[in-house]
């Protein structure tokens, strides 16, 4: 009763994962500019991923490959963010200008020091 | 100082002796004290190049950090549902905003996990930060305004603590 | 349900790889390699849980490691042309 229960909300988790990880490629197509592409690779690599990782785990009875499931985890979680920090600060000491919301009227930043 | 690297040490350790253990799968006498002996090279070794402290290593986080993922992973799912929407909208409806948030963290451990937050969460990036400063990229307008509003930022200064 | 999975993860694959190779610019295209490192990590999953083997989960973790150190390195190489640079003109300039 339980393994029909842990199954059919592994399948949900897969699935859930599944179609995020499509969207966050789709936004990898669509998006204007790099800075508004990392938003959209950060709904895949960090959700998606997620969902599906914890989907898996599901499928199989506590053991070594949960264990390394989890550690899977805890490693994309932990570096993805370093990777896109490192990315968008490198980005914007190249001089890329993101894309702003012109009308929005905030202070714009100032421009790289370089 | 002394007495803290003692702590670190013994529970670095034992860390490392655990992702040894969760790897390998041999569980014979051979293999285990060949894992211990590496862990505790490995924690020697990292001594002696000073990389072990409360920055690298943080035990003193580990209950606090018990409630604040399960919060973060709410938080990622919500906005990854608002980062959603708006990439599957055929206008593709997108706002960026840079905006510069004050941390109010204290150490930078915790301003640094203040700044891994936003940029873990979908929808906003930490480009830069300078001191106490994080500049962060949004790709609408509300996640900014969310963010300035600082329910992220209170939550991390009280789950980095006093420290 | 696997399959599907694998499916999905295939079809972000393809269109990391046409980013990366469309660009415009190189940080474009890292980006579009950091994607693809993730993708190949749940590939191997998922590729593991259909042929029923998991050690597949052993080679994950070596590619979710070594995807952050990539991508740094490159991002380095780009900044200073050399790996071996010390970074203290980077310190200076922010």
């Amino acid at each position: 009763m339980t393994e029909t229960v842990l199954d059919i909300l592994s399948w949900i988790l897969l699935g859930s994962g599944s179609f995020f990880y499509v969207v966050g490629s789709i936004g990898l197509l669509r998006m204007p500019d790099v800075f508004t592409r990392m938003h959209a690779t950060s709904v895949s690599d960090t959700f998606g991923a997620f969902l599906m990782l914890v989907g898996m785990m599901l499928q199989v009875e506590p053991s070594l490959v949960t264990l390394r499931l989890i550690i899977i985890i805890a490693i994309i979680l932990y570096t993805g963010p370093v990777a896109t920090h490192a990315l968008a600060r490198a980005a914007r000491h190249a001089g890329i200008k993101p894309l702003l919301d012109d009308d929005t009227g905030n202070d714009r930043e100032d421009a790289p020091s370089k | 100082m002394r007495s803290d690297t003692g702590i670190l040490f013994f529970s670095l350790s034992a860390t490392l002796f655990g992702f040894w253990l969760a790897l390998s799968g041999h569980y014979t006498s051979t293999f285990i004290t060949i894992g211990a002996i590496c862990a505790i090279l490995i924690v020697a070794f990292s001594v002696r190049i000073s990389v072990v402290d409360e920055e690298g290593h943080p035990i003193h986080l580990v209950f606090r950090a018990l409630t604040y993922w399960p919060w973060l992973i709410w938080e990622i799912a919500k906005s990854a549902f608002d980062v959603t929407r708006i990439t599957l909208d055929p206008r593709l409806p997108v706002s960026p905003t840079m905006v510069k948030i004050n941390a109010l963290q204290r150490t930078g451990l915790g301003v640094s996990i203040f700044a891994n937050s936003i940029t873990l969460t979908p929808g906003t990036i930490s480009v830069d930060v300078v001191g106490g400063e994080i500049l962060v990229h949004a790709l609408s307008k509300s996640g900014a305004e969310d963010l300035q509003e600082g329910a992220m930022n209170r939550r991390v200064a009280r789950f980095e603590g006093r420290s | 349900m696997f399959i599907t999975a694998g499916f999905a993860i295939m079809f972000a694959l393809i269109v990391a790889v046409g980013r990366a190779l469309w660009g415009p610019t190189v940080f474009d295209r890292l980006l579009a390699a950091n994607s693809i490192g993730t993708a190949a990590i749940l590939l191997l999953a998922v590729f593991g849980f259909i042929t029923d083997r998991p050690e597949f989960l052993d080679l994950g973790i070596t590619y979710a490691l070594l995807n952050l150190v990539g991508t740094l390195a490159v991002l380095k190489f780009i900044r200073y042309g050399d790996l071996g640079h010390s970074g203290e003109e980077g310190a200076a300039d922010t």
